[in-house]
């Protein structure tokens, strides 16, 4: 896939919002560890940057995949990686499956203002003993009556001290396993839901993450997402979005930080010369720099697989596993030839450092990248 | 309401910009361009004042081929659609020149009910062309505008000065220039980009608009950049050692520059 000149004034578009929206306000909110996404998301939306894939009737744009991708690539930019990972929350986590599988009455009520950025969504999956393995669950949704009552812990949950909503998973019946899940819209404004605690994290500060409790927490079991009991396999779709979206962003943030650091090695002379003169050094870059391209490339033919209907698990883990690997060694290497200043808080190296490393281990760990790969690739693993 | 918002490809102010060394034109080759961030504004408050009725707004531009980005990014924000005069002739024209091509477009388009411009363009920075545009067009000139009300046939303008702010009142139709105080100008969204490929641009040469090639360019400049000189490096600054009397020193130094 080619990009156009209509690709690439959405590109400035959303690098302009990134300059002047955000990136002046990152480091107050990285101290906060808190950013205002009631306030952020409206600027967003304004933009079609909240529902660019999704229908026109719910407020979406009905654009074509590349534009998510653009979008988050763009946004790789902004100054925390906690900022794109709460946007992603909000469009490529939280919301595909409502949009996808959703009733119409729930899309109005819960996809609408969510693509409106006037309602902040989280991604309620993990709990406290379960993150990868997601089949080992144990969040309760009962059905009393016309309603569900849910009980049950969730762990991690990026927007959670803010969201007005929920994509919730949890056990719909006792099948127990992979089976008898489902998702289900929460507000987090119904009784018996709390924040249990805002988490202190290496990185990402500048979003907030919480521990949620949901104590016989009540709702109509209309809002469950699509079938009753498909819920893991619908997560599991969802999951598919998110490792896009990791790879997407991936290649914004290293693009970024490897020209930062280009720029910064051109000025700063060692024994005479600039340290990008140091062949070591401009070939470590180089070779960064030339991963990024492969992975960009790597994602525009996701791009093209997923509009042409074709089945893009393979293709998605195998981006998600190289993101989270590069990001990995960009963040090294760019704090490693800034020297001591780069070691430094007042340096932008240190944060992109600390936030890298989430890449590994967020949306499904390297580790269970490999294992999907590996189980395609015929070993036979436990 | 119709508005017509004269706007202009500038070279992008975050690179090097430079002269042709042919000519000692500007250099709008070498350097990405843009649209003119002080009309902008003037963009933006055409939007708002359509928006608030009904009516169109056209951006007219002069200038080579590049400009055209500049109007297909004011569509992008919300203009209807636009106008580019452009014609190998207009090269080197300066601000009297670029009026009258301004002049001649808006008679063609037919004179609308307000004329809004930035107070300058960032390269140029003349801000001379409202006024002259406004003569040409025999209309009332509002300008250095901070706040735009119109109501009725009557357009209210409050300009700030350095000391006082004063609001002034004309009759429509008018020219209006804007500061950069007046609003906050609005990002093309994904659905405006889009909308924009559909809008109309028409491109005018001289012809189109009866203007003689003699009477622009760089022949008929009033005004000509005659050399240009690179800026000097910045020179390397002294350090002054404290060996006690740095204090000393320093008032000095101050002294020397007339700071004290």
């Amino acid at each position: 896939m080619r990009l156009n000149d209509d690709h690439r004034d959405f590109t400035a578009m959303v690098h302009n919002l990134v300059a002047t929206e955000i990136n002046p306000y990152v480091d107050q909110w990285e101290r906060d560890g808190f950013f205002p996404a009631h306030e952020l998301f409206p600027k967003l939306a304004a933009q079609g940057l909240l529902g660019l894939e999704y229908p026109a009737e719910y407020g979406g744009e009905d654009a074509g995949h590349i534009y998510s991708m653009l979008a988050t690539e763009a946004f790789g930019r902004v100054h925390g990686a906690g900022i794109p990972m709460a946007i992603g929350v909000q469009t490529n986590m939280a919301t595909p499956s409502l949009a996808r599988y959703g009733s119409d009455d729930l899309k109005r009520r819960y996809l609408a203002p969510a693509i409106a950025g006037t309602a902040v969504a989280a991604i309620a999956v993990t709990e406290p003993d379960t993150g990868s393995d997601v089949s080992a669950l144990r969040t309760k949704a009962v059905r009393d009556g016309d309603d569900l009552v849910i009980t049950g812990r969730k762990m991690y949950i990026t927007n959670g001290t803010q969201a007005d909503w929920l994509c919730l998973l949890a056990r719909t019946s006792d099948e127990g396993g992979h089976r008898g899940m489902s998702q289900i819209i929460v507000p987090t404004d119904a009784p018996g839901f709390s924040v249990a605690r805002k988490l202190d994290k290496l990185g990402n500060r500048v979003s907030d993450t919480a521990e949620l409790i949901l104590d016989e927490v009540r709702v109509p079991a209309t809002n469950i997402i699509g079938t009753p009991g498909r819920g893991f396999q619908q997560q599991m779709q969802q999951f598919i979005v998110e490792r896009m979206f990791a790879s997407y962003g991936a290649v914004g943030q290293c693009e970024y930080a490897l020209e930062r650091t280009r720029e910064y090695l051109l000025h700063r002379h060692t024994f005479g010369k600039p340290l990008a003169s140091k062949q070591y050094v401009a070939f470590t870059l180089s070779e960064l720099t030339a991963r990024v391209e492969l992975l960009r490339s790597h994602n525009l033919r996701v791009v093209e697989a997923l509009d042409a209907g074709e089945d893009i698990i393979r293709l998605a883990t195998i981006a998600k596993l190289e993101a989270g690997r590069l990001l990995r060694d960009t963040a090294d290497a760019c704090l490693q030839f800034h020297g001591g200043v780069g070691y430094m808080e007042e340096t932008w190296t240190a944060r992109f450092f600390r936030d890298a490393r989430l890449a590994s281990i967020g949306g499904g760990a390297d580790e269970v990248m490999l294992q999907v790969l590996a189980r395609q690739d015929g070993y036979p693993i436990d | 309401m119709n508005i017509v918002v004269c706007v202009k490809h500038v070279p992008d102010a975050q690179s090097e910009r430079t002269f042709n060394d042919s000519d000692n034109t500007t250099d709008r080759e070498g350097v990405d361009g843009l649209l003119s961030e002080l009309d902008e504004y003037a963009v933006e408050e055409a939007l708002k004042l359509v928006e608030a009725s009904e009516g169109e707004v056209t951006v007219l531009t002069v200038g080579p081929a590049g400009a055209a980005d500049a109007l297909k990014k004011a569509l992008q924000m919300g203009a209807h659609k636009a106008v580019h005069v452009t014609d190998d002739a207009i090269h080197g024209s300066d601000a009297p020149a670029t009026s009258l091509l301004l002049a001649k477009a808006i008679e063609k388009i037919g004179t609308p009910d307000v004329v809004i411009t930035g107070m300058a363009s960032t390269d140029g920075t003349m801000g001379v062309v409202p006024a002259m545009l406004a003569e040409r067009l025999n209309l009332p000139m509002v300008t250095y505008a901070s706040q735009l009300t119109i109501d009725g046939s009557a357009v209210t303008a409050r300009r700030d000065g350095d000391t006082a702010s004063e609001t002034i009142e004309a009759t429509l139709p008018a020219l209006v220039s804007v500061t950069d105080q007046i609003n906050e100008p609005r990002y093309p969204s994904f659905k405006g980009i889009m909308a924009a490929k559909k809008k109309p641009v028409e491109t005018w040469g001289l012809g189109d608009l009866g203007v003689d090639a003699g009477q622009v360019g760089l022949g008929a400049a009033w005004t000509k950049v005659d050399s240009f000189a690179k800026r000097p490096p910045r020179e390397k600054g002294e350090i002054v050692t404290d060996e006690g009397d740095g204090g000393t020193k320093l008032a000095e130094f101050l002294a020397s520059r007339k700071f004290i």
